[in-house]
């Protein structure tokens, strides 16, 4: 029964890794952007919630729909300020800027909010859980997987059914006829961003929500969102999904061996997947 | 000079690093078919990029209807009313072939044209709507690429090379259906390696020869040997 619990609870945890590999892996696809500062970006989003829940006293789940907005906002001028000069053929230029921009934001959040580790205070909800048989889910791992499937199913639905997704998929395509079609690759852009960052706020916050946060612990989020898409297959959202929950069940049964063993689990799981299909589980799928 | 909707003035331009186009001079009339010709690597496919927008050059060296375009970005240029069926058709692989069309139509320029119009100008795409664009013949994406071009409403299309690498019967459907398309006041400036076919659409047409017009005439009245010296550049 140990077991099961601990596959369950992974599952629950790989929702969370979905929400972290969800923003990066639209911003590849849609760009070919492999976004360093994402991890940075997720604590940067569960700090701006600190700040909205400081001055309004809003509970976190509330104050989402309003860090949402805001990261949309920054994605989109990030994007247009930065990040649309340093994309063309070569893949390097975004990657040093992103890290660049990645090494900013942790020292940013050092000046403004300290070292000290913080939390987003979220109340009964934290320790409230439904018990199923002798296994108990918690309210809000469960919160966070069905957020993700939702998102996720939401993405789908935007870029497989919506003109903005086929304007995405037209510019990921080829940008030059992308552009003959009247669409302005550097606004299409903004807005794939401002949408990863939006999903990237709700990762963030329900990161926060969780388990403590500094601003140093993006690069190991960072990694888990890398992980949770590589397994599950670049451009596949579904299977970002599926990466995300093989990751979380990897490190839940590492660390009903050995609690020390947690992370090593994932990992080694990531490299056999990577070791037996490096294109991941389910690569690119057609709709 | 009659109307010209398109003006190109002592236009240089280059394709990379190499100088692909010296001081071209050409025009198109509102209204009327324009062919260019030329051999591989006379700036052809060039021109074609720079009217489009997709090269930029001296904001004064292409003139649209009086205003000033060689340097406006492609995506204005498209709302501008200028569209183009590019060589090699370079649809969207990962859209359907109807999301190809529609793409094509989200300019919001209004006009004759609609996924109806398309379809019955080319009823295989009906059939055939729902289908990766790359799950086509070569003759069929060549008629999504004209549709996705027309779907924009323009004033003025671009044909580049829309024959190559297809077989004769289709390059003769597709021709068939030019005079429907450019009856409805539409421009159009063509080019074409098959010299035949491009001479008898047009009105008028220009021979390119290393970035330079090396011929320029009535279609109906220039020779075969004028236009053989101004392709091979041979007395």
């Amino acid at each position: 029964m140990e077991w099961v619990n601990a596959i369950i609870q992974g599952t629950l945890l790989g929702g969370l890794y979905a929400l972290f590999a969800a923003g990066l892996s639209l911003i590849f696809g849609v760009m070919r952007l492999v976004n360093i500062a994402h991890g940075d970006l997720i604590v940067l989003a569960a700090y701006l919630g600190l700040s909205v829940i400081m001055t309004t006293g809003l509970h976190p789940l509330a104050a989402i729909l309003i860090v949402i907005p805001m990261m949309a906002i920054i994605g989109y001028a990030l994007q247009r300020g930065i990040l649309n000069q340093t994309i063309g053929d070569d893949l390097l230029p975004p990657l040093l800027v992103t890290f660049g921009l990645s090494v900013i934001i942790q020292n940013g959040l050092l000046e403004a909010y300290t070292a000290d580790p913080q939390k987003l205070n979220a109340g009964e909800i934290e320790t409230a859980s439904i018990a199923v048989g002798s296994i108990s889910l918690g309210m809000l791992p469960l919160l966070t997987f069905t957020a993700a499937v939702v998102i996720i199913a939401g993405l789908q639905y935007v870029f497989y059914r919506t003109a903005l997704g086929r304007a995405f998929r037209a510019v990921s395509d080829n940008q030059d006829i992308a552009q003959l079609m009247g669409l302005n690759k550097a606004h299409i852009f903004g807005l794939a961003m401002a949408l990863a960052l939006a999903v990237t706020a709700i990762a963030g916050m329900l990161l926060g929500m969780r388990t403590s946060f500094d601003p140093a612990v993006g690069g190991s989020r960072l990694i888990f969102g890398f992980e949770a898409v590589i397994i599950g297959g670049l451009g596949n959202l579904w299977g970002t999904l599926a990466g995300g929950v093989i990751l979380g069940v990897a490190q839940n049964i590492g660390a009903q061996i050995n609690p020390g063993y947690q992370l090593l689990a994932g990992h080694i799981a990531f490299l056999i997947i990577l070791a037996f299909r490096p294109s991941g589980l389910f690569p690119r799928m057609s709709g | 000079m009659p109307d010209a909707i398109l003006k190109i003035e002592n236009l240089n331009a280059y394709y990379k690093d190499f100088q692909a186009l010296y001081d071209l001079n050409l025009y198109a009339e509102e209204g009327e078919v324009l062919a260019i010709i030329g051999a591989n690597g006379a700036g052809k496919t060039t021109l074609m990029r720079s009217i489009s927008g997709l090269i930029a050059n001296g904001n004064d060296q292409i003139i649209y209807r009086g205003n000033s375009i060689g340097a406006v970005k492609p995506n204005r240029i498209a709302e501008l009313g200028i569209a183009m069926v590019p060589e090699g058709r370079q649809l969207f692989p990962s859209l359907s072939v109807e999301e190809n069309l529609l793409i094509g139509g989200q300019v919001g320029r209004s006009g004759p044209w609609s996924l109806q119009r398309i379809f019955e100008l080319f009823p295989i795409l009906e059939e055939r709507r729902a289908v990766a664009s790359t799950s086509l013949s070569g003759g069929q994406q060549q008629m999504v690429a004209i549709g996705r071009a027309l779907m924009s409403n323009p004033d003025l299309i671009l044909f580049d090379e829309i024959s190559l690498g297809l077989a004769p019967v289709i390059i003769k459907t597709i021709y068939e259906a030019l005079p429907g398309i450019v009856s409805t006041g539409m421009s159009a400036v063509i080019v074409e390696q098959d010299i035949t076919k491009a001479l008898s659409v047009s009105s008028r047409v220009y021979c390119l020869q290393e970035g330079h017009v090396s011929l320029e005439g009535a279609s109906a009245s220039v020779s075969r040997e004028e236009i053989s010296r101004a392709y091979f550049g041979v007395e």
